[in-house]
């Protein structure tokens, strides 16, 4: 299984992510420059967290239009696995690969701390490992984690259970109804505000992160066999 | 005659604008007193020069004069910090220090202050702050890892100040949490000293192999100096002059002097000089910060004892029709001065491209010594480079003895609190700002990012493991002004060996300091007194500790509605041998035993007690003992080695009292303490004497432990145990403190957001 790490001018998770790769799954992983379009060679992309083109004009906005994002585009429609996390759920958002729209914290403060979660369903490709209803801790570091969508598309994402994570207990950022994570219909494109690739190692803090990109391997390994 | 043959000379070096004095104006009007220049500097120049300087040649010298360039009034006092050891790849006189660490690596690491341009413009005072440092680290060729800083704003009852302090922090994090670098600590403390006058120092620390260190120098004749990164505009000129005035009625004025700060820029210019690091292309690199293309190109040309040739034209500008004074003034941030071998512009030009970085070859290395400068076609300004940065002025002033040290003398402050309850007295210092929780600043900064940090802030120092190797880098600003307002020599010292302690208690060895002296104007005998104690004391700390100096920064002239506190701020990095040794502040297991180490005086003088109950500082501040220093914190580094220690956290603000609440908030642990003392329990709890700690070591270690601290002659004392939820302690058998964990953490982390937020109904 091949990683992809698309890399747009500031970007600054990108190394973290592939760190995260080469060290849980072992197994091979490239940072792709953003006018890269070519992504074909790769069974799985992770939009890496930072600050795309400063965010400038609007989380995301700018980094959608990038050659590489018409590449992830085609490779979410293909099936293969697209991970977006913080800014990268952002710039899913905005490419409109993910349903609804981010909005500035309620508190107006940028946050970083350890959340707990909630898995809100198991059965996706990214969370296989956790259980079902499981509360886990992950960290955050956002300005713009404030998810928002209207009720319509709000109950199909409910029925369809394509809500993979919600905070308990505190909302650091006021998302609809404490939303941290969400999928597209066919569960192969996650977008979500916490940093797995932060969470490992037990000396990060939380090592719950580490389920999620292994989760990853397992459902793929599934699908075409280990390789 | 003299004067007839010093106006054909400077015919010569034409005047830049109409608008400009010319020479003989600049001469008879004094006009050199308005860039802060004396009647004698400007006499230096003219005979630097050998006739009139113009206008633009005068804002040259201005700047590079300056007290924030050239360390005029602190050069004589800084000289005495020991700036040697073994270790030490870089000492100060480059963007960085570099410290030897093994491995082939080292660490490189600076800290500066932003105080003035906060003082008008806070986000993008504080935030432009952190973006120079950053470009000093990676200047050096090191890739910065972390970030760290030291404020202190006045009372948060001001909103003023809360604003200040809210737009700070805000700018702080803004700046390094999109250029990706962790902020991984730091300290706050509010005084009313501060109260017009806050104190922005940012602290950035980088590592690289040996081989990349590069140097800020221009060499070899003909070589092209390139200018990478933002163009340049109207912003920040005269902003190493106006940080080294005092701020008054009219600093609002000198917003113009503030620079406003493009993060995502910087992050693009680090990872293309990291990138051109990596090819060694670079002969020379330099960061334009203080006094901007002046400053950078002038001390590469000295250093590298070579000139240099400025087109002014060519230089990327943001705005039309600047003169030569405003190009080479401008403080515009986020721009790098390269010089490489002739022939490989290209391969830079590569490699800017990529990131999408604008550049210009600007001018070119010469061998006659000059600093020259041309805008269209006509020469602007001719220089000898080394008058700017060798021949600065320096001032050698002398210090006086103030009245309040002496009066202080025969001040106690600790007799008149007998009747105080130590349990409300705990609550109430919990709460005082300087010692409540600044979880409030730290959630806004991206502690995380890099996923290299293994102390998050809130403890003694903060950790950072280094990829692919076992060791690891601990981090820690201190400064207690209070202790220095009160006696500078006790207070620099006790700077000093408080950020070794911390860095200790995380398991590291401390290995060399950058300091950020902050002071007030050196013309005032007081201050110059202050300045000088402060300097021999942390000259003397570092000298026994084995930490040398090797980078800081001055800034001098701190004063609004009167002086501020005196300020020395140390920056202090240790290594962690191995991961194993990574230790934090928190108690973690119940049943583990509880230790004193240190001996407890009645020293309350400048404590947070006395703040709290006083509103005031008085008397003398602890005393630092070097040689009991050092002997604490070899045994706390050998236990924590041994593996015998579970937490460790040094007694600092609010004395044993504090240090033993804040072992317990971070978990839901407590602890039942019996304290044995001849003191009063007031003075035993929240006495700040020097050189102590507190560790809790596992029950089979105890004895071993115990035994260690006594055969190395450090006075230890085990005063209870680990246990659940409450925090109880006795002194001598009688109850002084019981409280439920839970409750003093609510008061503690209450406190900030509290007072940040008055209306709130919560």
């Amino acid at each position: 299984m091949r990683f992809a790490v698309p890399v747009f001018p500031g970007s600054n998770c990108d190394e973290d992510c592939a760190k995260a790769v080469r060290e849980i799954l072992d197994r091979p992983v490239d940072l792709v420059w953003y006018k890269n379009g070519n992504l074909d060679p790769y069974d799985a992309i992770l939009l890496p967290g930072g600050f795309s083109y400063g965010d400038y004009l609007r989380t995301g906005a700018l980094a959608r239009f990038s050659p590489v994002m018409d590449a992830v585009a085609e490779a979410a429609d293909r099936g293969k696995l697209v991970l977006g996390i913080c800014n990268g759920f952002q710039v899913l958002l905005e490419a409109g690969l993910l349903p609804g729209a981010m909005r500035v914290n309620d508190h107006l403060k940028f946050r970083c701390s350890i959340q707990t979660l909630r898995v809100e369903n198991n059965r996706l490709p990214f969370t296989g490992l956790y259980e079902e209803g499981e509360e886990i801790r992950l960290p955050i570091a956002h300005g713009e984690g404030n998810y928002y969508c209207d009720d319509g598309t709000l109950k199909g994402l409910e029925e369809r259970g394509q809500i993979a994570f919600r905070y308990a207990g505190e909302n650091p950022n006021g998302s609809v109804t404490g939303i941290a994570g969400i999928t597209n219909r066919e569960g192969n494109v996650l977008g979500l505000m916490p940093h797995p690739e932060r969470a490992i190692y037990g000396w990060m803090g939380t090592d719950d992160g580490a389920r999620l990109f292994r989760s990853m391997l397992r459902y793929w390994e599934g699908m075409h066999g280990a390789a | 005659m003299v004067r007839l043959e010093e106006r054909m000379m400077a015919d010569r070096v034409d005047r830049a604008s109409e608008n400009e004095p010319g020479p003989e104006e600049i001469r008879d009007r004094e006009c050199f007193r308005e860039v802060g220049l004396t009647a004698e500097e400007y006499g230096s120049i003219r005979d630097h020069l050998g006739r009139l300087p113009n206008w633009t040649e005068l804002g040259i010298y201005s700047v590079m004069w300056s007290e924030h360039c050239s360390y005029k009034n602190s050069k004589p006092l800084l000289k005495r910090f020991p700036v040697e050891g073994p270790h030490v790849l870089q000492g100060p006189g480059e963007g960085a220090g570099a410290l030897d660490i093994g491995d082939g690596q080292a660490v490189v690491f600076k800290i500066e202050s932003h105080n003035h341009p906060t003082a008008v413009e806070p986000f993008q005072g504080a935030a432009t702050g952190v973006g120079g440092i950053i470009r000093d680290v990676f200047s050096m060729g090191a890739r910065p890892v972390a970030l760290l800083n030291s404020l202190r704003f006045g009372s948060l009852s001001n909103p003023r100040v809360r604003y200040l302090f809210e737009q700070a922090v805000a700018g702080i994090a803004h700046y390094g949490n999109v250029v990706g670098i962790p902020t991984v600590g730091g300290e706050v403390e509010f005084d009313a000293s501060y109260e017009g006058n806050p104190l922005v120092n940012a602290m950035c620390v980088g590592v690289l192999p040996h081989e990349d260190l590069q140097k800020g120098i221009a060499q070899g004749v003909g070589n092209p100096v390139i200018y990478v990164g933002s163009s340049t505009g109207r912003d920040g000129i005269h902003g190493a002059t106006f940080a080294s005035e005092e701020l008054g009625e009219d600093s609002e004025e000198k917003r113009p002097s503030v620079q406003a700060g493009d993060p995502f820029m910087e992050k693009l210019l680090l990872e293309a000089c990291m990138e051109l690091v990596k090819k060694k292309i670079l002969l020379g690199i330099q960061d334009m910060g203080a006094a901007g293309l002046t400053c950078s190109s002038a001390e590469m040309a000295a250093k590298g004892n070579t000139g240099m040739e400025l087109d002014l034209d060519r230089v990327p500008q943001r705005e039309t029709g600047m003169t030569p004074y405003e190009i080479l003034l401008s403080e515009s941030q986020e721009r790098m001065l390269l010089v490489v071998e002739d022939g490989r512009e290209g391969e830079v030009r590569e490699v800017l491209d990529k990131w999408g970085l604008q550049s210009a070859v600007i001018g070119r290395v010469t061998g006659d010594g000059r600093y020259r400068v041309r805008q269209k076609g006509r020469i602007v300004a001719d220089i000898p480079v080394k008058t700017l940065v060798d021949d600065a002025p320096v001032c050698y002033r002398k210090g006086e003895e103030p009245e309040y040290y002496r009066v202080n003398a025969d001040r106690h402050p600790e007799e008149k609190w007998k009747e105080c309850d130590p349990g409300e007295a705990l609550r109430q210092v919990l709460a005082s700002p300087n010692v409540a929780s600044k979880r409030w600043v730290y959630q806004q900064y991206d502690h995380m990012v890099r996923t290299s940090t293994a102390v998050r802030p809130g403890s003694d120092a903060a950790v950072i493991v280094l990829d692919g190797l076992d060791k690891a880098l601990a981090m820690s600003t201190d400064g207690n002004s209070r202790y220095v307002y009160l006696d500078p020599r006790q207070g620099g010292m006790a700077a000093v060996v408080e950020a070794a302690r911390n860095v200790v208690c995380s398991g590291a060895r401390p290995l060399g300091i950058t300091d950020c002296l902050n002071f007030g104007s050196p013309e005032k005998p007081e201050v110059f007194w202050q300045l000088e104690e402060a300097v021999n004391g942390m000259s003397e700390a570092c000298r026994h500790l084995g930490t040398p100096v090797v980078g800081g920064n001055v800034s001098l002239y701190n004063e609004s509605k009167g002086t501020i506190h005196p300020t020395p701020v140390v920056g202090m990095v240790g290594l962690v041998e191995s991961r194993r040794h990574i230790t934090t502040q928190e108690f973690k297991r119940e049943g583990d035993r509880i230790f004193l180490l240190g001996e407890t005086l009645p020293e309350l003088g400048g404590s947070e007690l006395q703040l709290v109950l006083d509103q005031k500082v008085s008397g003398r501040p602890p005393r630092v003992d070097l040689e009991k220093e050092s002997q604490l914190q070899r045994i706390i580094l050998t236990a924590i080695q041994k593996g015998w220690v579970s937490s460790a956290h040094d007694c600092s603000s609010g004395g044993l009292a504090v240090t033993l609440a804040e072992s317990a908030f971070g978990t839901h642990l407590g602890a039942k303490v019996h304290l044995r003392t001849k003191w009063d329990p007031l003075v035993m709890l929240f006495s700040e004497s020097q050189s102590r700690a507190v560790l809790s070591v596992s029950p089979e270690h105890a004895e071993a432990f115990a035994g260690l601290a006594e055969a190395e002659g450090v006075l230890c004392a085990e005063i209870g145990e680990v246990c659940r939820e409450y925090l109880t302690v006795e002194v001598n058998g009688q109850p002084a403190i019981d409280a439920r964990v839970k409750d003093l953490r609510a008061i503690w982390e209450g406190a900030i957001p509290c007072a940040m937020n008055p209306f709130s109904t919560n």
